[in-house]
């Protein structure tokens, strides 16, 4: 029920847009985030729910780091 | 060596500590753990517990009731998420609502109402609005559009329940659980700092988590380094989707139309503060959600859902799980839906 689903904006006016979801075109509100054209939103309902920072890729090998700092490893 | 995917699984596998129960809130995180064989990976000293993150189990039976005496009025039509449709209230589903004649449509997002309602002045449209803090913004922002455009043949009949309130009901009435996986996308909205008093006040570490497998063992593998350390933190392991703060602008909105109230959770009872009602500014909106929580809202007869929500059994500990209670035919809640616990080891254990 809580799963939301990223893709990347094609078209907004701060209240609504398009986003691309590897080629389906669905429209979403965008009245609660701050994005533009070319952002990665998470999409819930029909909702822009949160603005995506980067790619999970990028994130999991900060997150590595992260780990380490926080639980000392070495 | 710096730290990787392969010393994780290593680690995790390889513990032998003390018994750690781990709680995994959101029952996207539970189908995530069964579909990317994640158990397979767990040291013996590891169980991990599926939590009350599904808002279509925990919806009572009285609100399908309501529901269905709604859509049964000739000028109604309900709109509900399909994951409602199979569950049970105390007569029928939605479903079988439906095919005796009920005016049900299934909705993919609230936002689909305004077109509907405009075009068909003449119907009462009621939303059937479940959901948690992720899904609440969607209704917030169709509310703000009904306002705005004068729209008033659209209700609202809400069991919009609150994570933290149930997050704090666990941890006080049931010490077992000794870690907990928050929900990543409900944490998109209220932020990671909003654990840190349940993590301080029950001795209990948070890991904020994404629904990759590897987020879910990166988060694994801090839950048991901060029990090691006997630490009481949250950290958020998800941040490319949350922050510390949350998303503000969404809670604000959230705040403009809903107040917080107590609510019934199927299975397990009345929660303080659990539930968000339309505040009285917009009570117009509101199709009869204040009276459905009652203590007449039982469970099916051997059902065990209350103790699956609340992480007390597994699923397969229930003398119905798989024999008399399937998807297709489910008598408990937590059967229905794709995230519901039972539903999600029917299909993958």
């Amino acid at each position: 029920m809580c799963v939301a689903l990223p893709g990347k904006i094609i078209e907004t006016d701060g209240t609504n847009g398009k986003v691309d979801f590897q080629g389906n075109i669905v429209n979403v509100n965008m009245g609660v985030v701050n994005a533009q054209v070319g952002d990665y939103v998470l999409v819930h309902a029909g909702c822009a729910i949160e603005v995506m920072k980067k790619e999970m890729a990028e994130e999991i090998i900060e997150l590595f780091a992260e780990l380490e700092n926080l639980h000392n490893e070495s | 060596m710096n730290l990787n995917l392969e010393k994780i699984i290593k680690e995790i596998k390889n513990y032998a500590g003390t018994n750690l129960k781990i709680m995994e809130v959101c029952g996207t995180h539970t189908a995530s753990i069964f579909k990317n064989g994640i158990r397979s990976f767990l040291s013996p000293d590891i169980k991990l517990i599926s939590g009350p993150g599904c808002p279509v189990c925990v919806t009572p039976a009285t609100y399908i009731d309501k529901a269905i005496k709604l859509a049964l009025k000739p000028d109604c039509i309900l709109l509900t998420f399909g994951d409602m449709m199979k569950v049970p209230g105390f007569e029928k589903s939605l479903s079988e609502a439906k095919a005796d004649g009920a005016n049900i449509e299934v909705m993919y997002s609230p936002q689909e109402v305004l077109k509907k309602a405009t075009s068909n002045i003449n119907k009462t449209y009621i939303l059937a609005c479940i959901g948690f803090e992720t899904t609440i913004p969607a209704y917030s922002l169709l509310i703000e559009e009904l306002d705005k455009n004068r729209i008033t043949n659209v209700k609202f009949l809400t069991a919009l329940r609150r994570v933290i309130p149930a997050l704090e009901f666990i941890c006080s009435t049931d010490s077992e659980i000794d870690a907990f996986i928050a929900p990543g996308h409900v944490s998109s909205i209220l932020g990671s700092e909003v654990y840190g008093e349940l993590a301080s006040k029950y001795k209990k570490p948070f890991a904020v988590a994404g629904f990759e497998a590897e987020h879910i063992l990166i988060a694994l593998y801090d839950l048991l380094k901060q029990k090691e350390k006997c630490k009481y933190e949250v950290h958020n392991l998800y941040p490319s989707a949350v922050r510390p703060e949350g998303n503000i602008t969404a809670l604000q909105h959230i705040s403009r139309y809903f107040t917080p109230g107590p609510a019934y959770w199927r299975g397990i009872g009345f929660i303080e503060e659990s539930g968000l009602y339309l505040k009285e500014k917009y009570r117009k909106y509101d199709a009869g959600s204040f009276d459905i929580s009652d203590e007449s809202d039982k469970l099916a007869p051997k059902c065990r859902c209350g103790e699956v929500i609340l992480g007390k059994i597994n699923p397969d500990e229930c003398p119905m799980f798989a024999k008399v209670c399937t998807p297709v035919k489910p008598k408990g809640p937590c059967m229905v839906s794709t995230e519901g616990t039972c539903g999600i080891w029917y299909r993958f254990s």
